[in-house]
């Protein structure tokens, strides 16, 4: 069947359940679970929401609601949305300025080798494609960008990076992502973006979020310094 | 008026109940390790269940009190000292000026909690003064700092001191190394073997357990399930990685990962868990979603009892 069916409801733990729409990843169920997000949100008795590629878990206080009773607020929730008609409201378009310089890229010569490719065509098929947050995890507002085109699925590196630093823009796999924040990571960089991804003091806290739609846009050198980039960090 | 901080010990963090609502972009919620010790804590000085509190790791950690105050203290015994008397956990002290509160070393357990009357003076972030050190979110400077020499921890000045202490029977037992596990979704993807080597094991400690997870070293145990799409991971998650040791996913957790999970230890669990010290041997026993459910109610129903 197709993604419309109507989740699964899976106990966790005695506060909280996993909703599984499917089990394949398609923008569809996306939408769906962006959909269902944004309308559990104001729900009484609702401590938080994951969503995630084909899931949401949803938290609730077990301390003040029974939880037949969220069960059943859920599933009322979820019936009230036509999944093959989604409006998701609250879903924006994102886009993301990039310097994909070598200094501040340093896989890029590795990545054009296993893709084949010159460096120009890679930052073409990294900037034109329009892409979709399927998740955001690992850190706060890291969100994990899907699908890169087939031409650009490259494997993570062997030996993580200890520090990557803020800002890099890096592929894995058919994903692609920016480090809102000094971290670990394996993902193969490309570039820098000037701009913060997360700033606790905005409304949103994070630049992206589950269900949007991204888009990089190659910068040059001075712009991205004119923008606040910085170009040390490794 | 402020405790000051003398000695600043291995690990003090300021935390209330956490950082709820915002693991849709990543922000995990930190909180307690031990949430049944820290409720016991205001519940103690009659403060709000959020107040905040220090979750004091190991000891090693001298506070002076500029003023008048009472005091709770909570959880493991790290051996606390007020000037220089010993003072056991689970009740309340009157503090005066120029005391000085010390928590030494662990005679058991690993994680102490000190309440004090009105909780800690803090500025919150996104709701909550809880502490995540790797979020660089919550604290004393807001920017997720562990306690430092020097700090200053503020509180309202209060003169009317109640003694009081936690019944026993609502102490959890910290004796119990049986670790209630509620068995998740997944649990069918293991065989009936790995589910029986999982429930029949000793599990140790792990020197690398934090609060993010606890990592346990023991009998491996494994799936068919090869890795599953990334999901939503609640309190207390068990991930299995591909080697087979188990983690416990707590209060720090990443909030997604792509593990298979053999279920969910409940918050009392958790809380056991987490005054585990490294090389300590722990079992787990599986219960139901109601048994959970029953337990955390008891535990609640005797904190209302109380007040």
């Amino acid at each position: 069947m197709s993604h419309a069916d109507f989740p699964n409801i899976d106990m966790v733990s005695n506060q909280a359940c996993l909703l599984t729409f499917s089990h394949v990843i398609s923008e569809a169920t996306s939408n769906y679970i962006a959909q269902v997000t944004q309308n559990l949100k104001n729900l009484a008795g609702i401590v938080d929401l994951v969503p995630s590629y084909t899931t949401l878990l949803v938290v609730f206080d077990d301390d003040h609601y029974d939880r037949f009773a969220i069960f059943k607020a859920i599933r009322q929730t979820i019936e009230a949305i036509d999944p093959n008609n989604v409006s998701l409201i609250d879903s924006r378009e994102v886009v993301i300025p990039v310097y994909y310089g070598q200094e501040v890229g340093p896989d890029m010569e590795d990545v054009a080798k296993h893709c084949q490719l010159s460096m120009e065509e890679i930052i073409k098929r990294h900037s034109e494609t329009v892409y979709r947050a399927y998740a955001i995890g690992f850190t706060p507002g890291f969100a994990f960008l899907g699908n890169t085109p087939d031409e650009l699925h490259v494997p993570r590196k062997t030996t993580p990076r200890l520090k990557v630093p803020i800002g890099s823009v890096a592929i894995a796999e058919n994903q692609t992502a920016v480090y809102p924040s000094v971290t670990p990571g394996g993902w193969q960089i490309i570039g820098r973006t000037p701009i913060n991804l997360i700033d606790w003091g905005s409304k949103n806290l994070a630049l992206i979020a589950m269900g949007d739609s991204v888009r990089f846009e190659s910068i040059s050198r001075d712009e991205f310094l004119v923008q606040g980039g910085q170009l040390d960090g490794f | 008026m402020a405790f000051k901080v003398i000695k600043p010990g291995l690990l003090a963090l300021v935390q209330d109940l956490g950082r709820h609502g915002h693991q849709s972009i990543g922000l995990t919620t930190g909180g307690p390790m031990d949430e049944v010790a820290f409720r016991w804590g205001n519940a103690l000085l009659d403060n709000d269940p959020n107040s905040a509190q220090i979750e004091i790791t190991f000891g090693m950690f001298t506070l002076e009190a500029q003023a008048n105050t009472s005091i709770a203290v909570t959880g493991a015994d790290l051996g606390a000292t007020l000037n220089d008397k010993s003072i056991p956990p689970w009740q309340t002290y009157a503090i005066k000026k120029g005391d000085i509160l010390a928590f030494h070393q662990p005679v058991w357990g690993l994680r102490a909690y000190l309440a004090v009357k009105g909780g800690f003076l803090c500025e919150p972030t996104l709701g909550s003064v809880a502490t995540v050190m790797r979020e660089k979110i919550g604290g004393l400077t807001s920017k997720g700092d562990k306690l430092k020499k020097g700090d200053s921890l503020s509180y309202h000045t209060s003169h009317d001191h109640q003694q009081r202490a936690v019944p026993r029977l609502a102490i959890p037992n910290y004796g119990n190394k049986e670790i209630p596990v509620i068995l998740g979704y997944q649990y069918q993807s293991f065989s009936s073997l790995e589910r029986a080597n999982f429930f029949s094991s000793d599990y140790t400690v792990s020197s690398n357990s934090d609060r993010m997870g606890y990592r346990l070293e023991g009998k491996a145990v494994h799936t068919e399930l090869k890795g599953i799409i990334s999901e939503g991971i609640a309190y207390g998650a068990i991930q299995i990685p591909k080697d087979g040791q188990p983690i416990v996913l707590l209060r720090d957790r990443q909030t997604i990962g792509g593990y298979p999970k053999m279920g969910c230890v409940t918050r009392v669990g958790g809380g056991i868990l987490a005054q585990q010290k490294p090389g300590d041997i722990i079992q787990f026993t599986p219960i139901t979603v109601d048994q959970a459910e029953q337990e955390r109610h008891l535990q609640m129903a005797r904190l209302a009892q109380w007040r």
